[in-house]
Formats: C-alpha cells, sequence, structure tokens
C-alpha cells in the first residue's frame, strides 16, 4: 500500500521529470547555458535522494549514475551532446516507467532492469570518465586544511538559514549542509531550536531548527547559494556579507557568536556595529572603515508566490459561484417585478461583483497552455528523428491560458494533428531542398486569444493535403459521386470523416485507426470548432477554436410546449421560421429548405414525446455539428444567456440527447441538448422505423404473394 | 442498513393514497412543497423529472407510480420528500413525492415487525418492517432499496421506448 508521503513522492517525481524534460529540450538549442545544466542536475538529483529515501531503489540506483554523468557536465568535464541529450531523455522515460511500477506497487522486472542497464552501458561509453565506481557517492567533504586562497577575495559571511520542516524526508540533512558550509573556508555557527521531534523514520523526523552560521571563505556568495540548491525554495535563507576582507579570523569571532546566541534574531546591522567595535578598539580608533556596506547584496528573502490547491477545491469553488450566478439572476428578475429603486440598486451590485468574482474564480482554473506545448518539442523530436526528417517546432502563445479542462482533453488531438503534421505534411529533407524548400520543415504550434474563444493553430510547409487524394479516398469511402467536383472546402471536410486515412502505408505515426475524425469530436466535445484551409505543396493550417471554459457556456434558450430547452450558442448557425405548409408527419423525415440548401430537421415536440399540437407557428434553429447541419423544430426562441452547467446525475445517465441542465433566473429547471449524440439517437430511430416500415410491408407482400398462390 | 435500528429511532411518516408510510429521519434532508417540476424527456413516467434545490439539480420521482399506484396529482398537501440515498455505494440526493407528510415519530424496535409476504402491495424488497402507530400499520420503507438501480433497471428498458407526454 502507498501512504501519504510516497504519493506525495510520486507526485513530487512526476514534477521533477517534466521540468527534467523541459530543460533537456531547451538545452538542446543551447548546449552551453548553465543555468539549465544546474536545473538538469538538480532535477536527477532530487530524484535519486527521494527515490533512495523511500525505498526506490531501482530508481535511485539508476538515477545516481546519470547524476554522476552530469555532475561531470556541471563541472565543464563533459559537453553537451546530442548523443547524451537523446540518452538522459531516454533515461527520463526510463525513470517515469520505473516509477509507474513503483506506483502500481511492483517491482522492476527483468525487461525493465535490462533496460536500465542498457541505458547504463550507453552512458559509460558516452560519458567514460563519468560513471565507474558503485555506491552513493557522497557529497564530497574536503577534510583537508583549511585554505584561504586568495585573502583578498575573502569575505565573512553571515548565513541564516531555516530548513524546510521536512528536509530529512527530501533524504536531506542540515548538518550536512553546515559540513558542506564548513569545507568552504572557516565556520562556526549557532543552532536555535525548537522542539525537535525525533522519529524512528526519517518521515517522521522535522526540523524546526534555525541555524546561524559564520563563514569565512574565498568562495562567492553565489557558491554558498550553491549548498542550499535543494532546499532553497522552501527554506528561509539569508546570506550578509558582513565584512568583505580576510582580517576577521574565527579568533574574533566571539562578540558576534555571543551575540547570535543570545538572541534568535540578530540583525545584520547590529553584528556590523559590534564588528566595527571590535575592530575600532583593536586599530586603535582607525575610525569608520567602510566595512560591510549595509547595501550589499542584500538577498531578499524569497517569498513563495503560488500554493498548490488541490484540484476538487477549485471544482467546488467553481460551482458554488455557478450557484451564486443563479441566485444573482433571481435577484435581478425580483428586483425588476417588485421594481424597487432601492433593491434594483443593490441587485445591480451583486450582479456586477458576482460577475467578478466569477470571472476571478474562473481564471484560477485557468492554466497556460504552454505545458502542453513541451511534451509537444518532445513529440517531434521523437518522431523526426524516426522518420528521418527534419523539423522544428515553433511554439508561440505559451501564456494563453485556457480552462484546466479543457488544456487536459485538448493534448490528445493536437498530439494526433501534429503527428499528421510530421508524417503526412513535412516532406523527407531531400525531397524538401529539391522544392527549394528550407531543408528543415517547420511546423509552428500557436494559442492566442479571440474574445470568448481561444485559437489554436497547427501550421506546416510540408506538402499540404493533396486534394485530389482526398478525392479519391471519398469516392472509396463512397463520401463523393465519382464525377462529382466539389469544392476545396467540401474537399477539406472528408478528411474528418471516419475511416479516412491517405496514408498508403500504416507507419507507426499514423495510421492507427485514430483519424481526424476523432480529432473532431474530441474538439467539438469541447464546444469548439475545428477548421482546415491547405495550400497544396506550400503546407496546411488547422485551426481550433476552443471556449475559454466549459463550466459556463453561451446558450439558446428555446421553448417547447411548456418546457425550456438551451441549445450550445456555439453550434447555431441561424433560426429560420418553418414555413407552414412543411407537413407535421411526425418522427418521419422533415426537411427544409433553407436558402437552396435542403436540411433534414428534427421536431423536438415529436422526439422528446410532448403533448399538444404545438402552435401555429414554428421555428428552425439550424444547428451544424460534426460537419452536418440538422436543424430543430422549437415553437420559439427566448434568447441568448450565459448559463451554468450541471449534470443531471447518475439517475439520468442513460438519458440520449440531453447533456445536462441549468437554473434559470426564475429558478425552473431547463434542460441543456447534446446536439451531435441527439441527432444519432435520432437518426438511429428514423432507421430503425424504415427498417420495421421495410419489413411491415415484405411482410404484407409474403402475405399477398400466399394469397395469390392458391389462386 | 437493518442494522442500523437500534432501540429506538425517529421516522417521518407520508401518506401515499391512505396508506400511512415512513422513512428513517436520518435520510430525510427536507422537505419541500411541491413546485414545477422538469420532466427529462423519455424517461419512465414515475421519474417525474428534475426540480431546483438551491442550485442543484435533483431528481423527482413519483413513489406512487413507482408503487404500482396511481400517479400522484398536485395538491395543496403534494410534497416533495428530499432524502440522501446510497445507491451502489454513490450517495445520491433525491426527492420523493409523496400526498402528505404528517409528522416525525418515535418507533420502538421491538414493536417493528418483519414485511409480510402478502398483503401489501408493493415489492417487500422496498419494506423494512412494519410498524404500528395509534393501531394503524405504517409501513417503513428501505428508501435505499426503492431508488436502488438494481430496481431502476428498468429505467434503462423504458428510455427509448415510447414513453407517455410529458407534464
Amino acid at each position: 500500500m502507498m501512504d501519504r508521503n510516497q504519493l506525495a513522492f510520486i507526485e513530487e517525481v512526476k514534477e521533477l521529470l517534466t521540468s527534467l524534460e523541459e530543460a533537456l529540450l531547451e538545452i538542446e538549442h543551447d548546449p552551453l547555458n548553465e543555468d539549465l545544466i544546474g536545473k538538469i542536475f538538480r532535477a536527477i538529483h532530487t530524484i535519486k535522494g527521494a527515490s533512495s529515501m523511500f525505498g526506490f531503489d531501482s530508481i535511485s540506483s539508476f538515477t545516481h549514475e546519470i547524476e554522476t554523468a552530469f555532475d561531470f557536465v556541471r563541472e565543464g568535464k563533459v559537453a553537451v551532446t546530442p548523443a547524451l541529450i537523446t540518452l538522459t531523455l531516454a533515461s527520463r522515460d526510463h525513470i517515469a516507467a520505473l516509477l509507474a511500477v513503483a506506483e502500481s506497487g511492483g517491482t522492476p522486472d527483468d525487461v525493465l532492469l535490462r533496460r536500465s542497464e542498457e541505458i547504463l552501458g550507453q552512458l559509460r561509453n558516452l560519458v567514460p570518465a563519468a560513471v565507474g565506481g558503485e555506491g552513493v557517492r557522497e557529497i564530497p567533504v574536503e577534510a583537508g586544511p583549511v585554505i584561504y586562497p586568495d585573502s583578498a577575495k575573502t569575505a565573512l559571511y553571515r548565513i541564516r538559514f531555516k530548513p524546510p520542516e521536512n528536509i530529512y524526508l527530501r533524504g536531506l540533512d542540515p548538518d550536512n549542509l553546515i559540513a558542506e558550509l564548513a569545507a568552504m573556508g572557516a565556520e562556526e555557527h549557532v543552532v536555535h531550536s525548537e522542539e525537535v521531534s525525533s522519529g524512528e523514520k526519517p518521515e517522521e523526523k522535522l526540523c524546526r531548527s534555525t541555524y546561524d552560521i559564520l563563514l569565512s571563505t574565498a568562495h562567492p556568495i553565489e557558491g554558498i547559494r550553491d549548498v542550499f540548491i535543494f532546499v532553497e525554495e522552501d527554506s528561509e535563507l539569508l546570506i550578509d556579507i558582513l565584512h568583505d576582507g580576510a582580517q576577521f579570523g574565527r579568533e574574533r569571532w566571539n562578540p558576534l557568536l555571543e551575540a547570535m546566541r543570545n538572541s534568535r534574531d540578530v540583525p545584520t546591522s547590529s553584528l556590523n556595529a559590534i564588528l566595527r567595535e571590535s575592530q575600532a578598539a583593536r586599530e586603535n580608533k582607525r575610525t569608520d572603515e567602510p566595512s560591510a556596506p549595509s547595501g550589499s547584496p542584500h538577498q531578499e528573502q524569497r517569498v513563495t508566490q503560488t500554493i498548490k490547491v488541490p484540484s476538487e477545491k477549485l471544482d467546488k469553488l467553481v460551482n458554488l459561484v455557478g450557484e451564486l450566478v443563479t441566485v444573482q439572476a433571481r435577484l435581478t428578475q425580483a428586483a425588476v417585478n417588485l421594481s424597487d429603486p432601492e433593491l434594483t440598486q443593490i441587485a445591480e451590485e451583486v450582479e456586477s461583483l458576482i460577475s467578478e468574482l466569477r470571472d476571478n474564480a474562473m481564471s484560477i482554473r485557468m492554466i497556460p497552455i504552454g505545458s502542453t506545448f513541451t511534451r509537444f518539442q518532445r513529440l517531434v523530436r521523437d518522431l523526426s528523428v524516426e522518420l528521418g526528417k527534419e523539423i522544428r517546432l515553433v511554439t508561440e502563445g505559451e501564456d494563453t491560458e485556457l480552462d484546466k479542462t479543457v488544456i487536459e482533453r485538448l493534448g490528445d488531438p493536437l498530439v494526433h494533428m501534429i503527428r499528421n503534421s510530421i508524417d503526412h505534411g513535412i516532406e523527407p529533407p531531400e525531397k524538401r531542398e529539391e522544392m527549394g524548400k528550407p531543408r528543415v520543415g517547420t511546423i509552428r504550434l500557436s494559442a492566442s486569444h479571440s474574445g470568448a474563444n481561444v485559437g489554436i493553430t497547427v501550421a506546416d510547409d510540408g506538402r499540404g493535403f493533396d486534394l485530389e487524394k482526398i478525392r479519391l479516398k471519398g469516392v472509396e469511402l463512397g463520401l463523393l459521386d465519382p464525377d462529382a467536383r466539389p469544392a476545396e472546402q467540401e474537399l477539406l471536410s472528408i478528411v474528418f470523416a471516419p475511416g479516412f486515412s491517405t496514408a498508403k502505408e500504416v507507419t507507426s505515426v499514423s495510421g492507427r485507426g485514430v483519424g481526424m475524425d476523432v480529432v473532431r469530436k474530441s474538439i467539438e466535445e469541447l464546444g469548439g470548432k475545428i477548421e482546415v484551409s491547405n495550400n497544396q505543396g506550400k503546407g496546411s493550417v488547422i485551426t481550433l477554436k476552443l471556449p475559454l471554459t466549459l463550466a459556463i457556456i453561451e446558450g439558446l434558450l428555446v421553448k417547447v410546449d411548456t418546457e425550456l430547452f438551451v441549445l450550445p450558442l456555439a453550434a447555431i448557425k441561424e433560426c429560420v421560421e418553418l414555413p407552414p405548409l412543411n407537413s407535421r408527419r411526425g418522427n418521419g423525415g422533415q426537411l427544409i429548405n433553407v436558402r437552396g440548401e435542403i436540411i433534414p430537421y428534427i421536431r423536438l415536440r415529436d422526439y422528446f414525446r410532448m403533448s399538444g399540437g404545438g402552435s401555429s407557428f414554428e421555428y428552425v434553429a439550424i444547428t451544424e455539428a460534426e460537419g452536418r447541419r440538422c436543424g430543430f423544430a422549437i415553437d420559439s426562441v427566448i434568447g441568448e444567456h450565459q448559463i451554468v452547467i450541471k449534470s443531471l446525475g447518475a439517475m439520468y445517465k442513460d438519458v440520449q440527447g440531453i447533456s445536462g441542465a441549468t437554473v434559470l433566473g426564475d429558478g425552473t429547471v431547463a434542460l441543456i441538448i447534446d446536439i451531435p449524440k441527439l441527432v444519432a439517437s435520432a437518426e438511429l430511430e428514423r432507421e430503425e422505423l424504415v427498417r420495421l416500415e421495410r419489413a411491415a410491408l415484405n411482410e404484407v407482400h409474403h402475405q399477398d404473394q400466399n394469397n395469390i398462390k392458391p389462386n | 442498513m437493518s442494522e442500523t435500528i437500534t432501540e429506538t429511532a425517529q421516522y417521518l411518516t407520508f401518506k401515499l393514497e391512505d396508506e400511512v408510510y415512513a422513512t428513517d429521519i436520518v435520510q430525510v434532508r427536507e422537505v419541500l412543497e411541491y413546485s414545477r417540476v422538469t420532466k427529462v424527456p423519455r424517461t419512465p413516467d414515475y421519474m417525474r423529472g428534475v426540480i431546483n434545490l438551491r442550485g442543484r439539480v435533483v431528481p423527482v420521482l413519483d413513489l406512487k407510480l413507482r408503487f404500482g399506484m396511481s400517479r400522484t396529482e398536485q395538491t395543496v398537501n403534494t410534497c416533495v420528500i428530499i432524502v440522501e440515498v446510497n445507491v451502489d455505494g454513490d450517495s445520491m440526493v433525491i426527492g420523493a413525492l409523496a400526498d402528505s407528510v404528517q409528522e416525525v415519530v418515535e418507533i420502538d424496535s421491538s414493536v417493528i415487525e418483519p414485511p409480510p409476504r402478502i398483503g401489501t402491495r408493493l415489492n417487500t424488497d422496498f419494506i423494512r418492517g412494519m410498524g404500528k402507530r395509534d393501531e394503524q400499520f405504517v409501513i417503513i420503507l428501505d428508501i435505499d432499496k426503492v431508488f436502488s438501480s438494481e430496481n431502476l433497471d428498468a429505467v434503462k428498458a423504458t428510455v427509448g421506448e415510447p414513453g407517455k407526454g410529458a407534464e
């Protein structure tokens, strides 16, 4: 069984793996970037430490050797090469695989262990000097004589360090950190500790001590900071320069230590004063040496800018806000009905506050899309190597924010679209050169806001869609008449038909049974739209238009009999009057002519089996879903509303064609129509009806024949 | 849930036609006046629809139709009893229609008898026991079972079949 700590560990390692991947992909373009090297090393080191702490030895021993290699990189002994990056990426995936095994509570099987060896073997070849010894490498604590390399640069630092409570849990020990400091020069420290609960197990051991440290060293302040690198983010760490000279040796620290011992939080300025005093006494009134300028690198304490909140809490908050929106609509309506000016004013104020609150609550759930983009860098890199193509992925608008749920459900469709671009779009490098294009193909993935929508485009400069191929395939699938010469847009819409694939052979990349139809379906489930434009030979652009959030949608409120329904506004094309001539033939085929286009429509009154003959006037709301137009005959249109979507609950989970409900301003409930599902189920019903009719006809026919025979 | 019957327990009594029924008060959240119910199309008749319970969409079921009696007509006494039921491990909030709500009573577990095999109109699975109150029988319902999916399987079968008109 996983306990909470182990779960937290797994969560943390997953995050680390993500940032490791990001850094690796970034460093590919900037192999000398020391920040990135540091980031990679830190991630690996923390994974190692944490996994050994929780007894995931397979991970820690594997990671250990990777870490060693990157330690050499950090020291500049080994260069960052594409081969190293590839191998490290493979290692990252392998750690993820090991982690998945650990998560399910199992132990890695032989295949995984062999893979560990394989990767490490390659690593040893790549970094021969690096990976040698077995066992866990200790943080080097040089026990040799303390050297003051260049006394001119030596300075006296005062370091205040309050480690995070769970420091032991992370496999770190503050004493080791202090020892590391001591190795840098002369060191003395004072520990202020509160009650220390020292449990048997490291996860029970909490650290509540504050360390007040004096260090005289020639290392720069960054070097000191490096010691705390793994804990810096959630520790309190203050490093001040007390004096930038070598003359304050350890023998002269006593007054300082005294002051530090006596008080928990001696301000650095008073230590400065003590120093100055003793300096003055010693040097017999050599006045005010400009020691320790108070404006010296006074590092601000890092305040945590973000907090982690479980997403359920956010969902709850958004739900509550949704309810507030509903109540507010009632209040506004009541104010209008009562026409009391004071009440109206209050209602208006509440309305503006709540709309602000709603926007805020929604914005909390918004996350930048950039996090998803990272995985595409990896995808492009891996696939282009596999297919022998040279492709560059350019991303734009990573900061564009979208609802968390939308982003989560957007990943797979985007993967598919990018795969298509890599596989079908971008040509092999030689061919590109022949065609006079740059050797390296470009896929441009960009996101941007436009009103209440977010637009995401995947554009490539490949060969584009081959319209003739699409046409032939369309004929093959029976979607097109062989003689028809459809317009470009119509041809392009065939790309989204189920079963469509122009790839002649099934590669590992595309043609795996999921096609653009699945992409379109998932986008439409998100309330979005998908469009394709093509420039044959030059490239293609696929544009997704997505709503910012799923919890609140724009809806068209319509009335049928006495009931109100909501049609998602995104799908509505127009509303037209139903000519009285159109017969009312129950559930049978019904068609309406809209400016020459014949569109089938469903009479909601019939489909929902509602009583009453209906009003003399009816309207048809023309919708478009999954590339097809369909109308819905209704009695009247009430208007556009922002609606909060609520689930109908388990009781109604089998109801087709209704996606949820919403509470209107007057407190009544209106049902939200799931257009694609309703159309599909109406069609099914129609087919069934036709089949039954045919069967009945055959029956009659048979009977007729039987009747004829005896004659 | 039968093991929760201890010494005495409190029950909310209500009437369906002229018989008195009861349900454990623990599961009752509140009692509402019958108001407008939005019918979900193409669902069985006894699923009367959904109502708005302070912003929450809650299904309402017609207990009488569920028990094979006639449809509950709206009168001044018609009530929706909001109960929290446990169906297949999930807790759900459901409204149950009753002709009228009576009172909260205490019934000693010793006077609760097992459901009779014959003599009641409804499925004995739904009955937890028979209590007595002022010389009148009170049918104590096992409200979880009344709404359990096993017993509601009929819903799936009926959805899509031609049902009758809406409200």
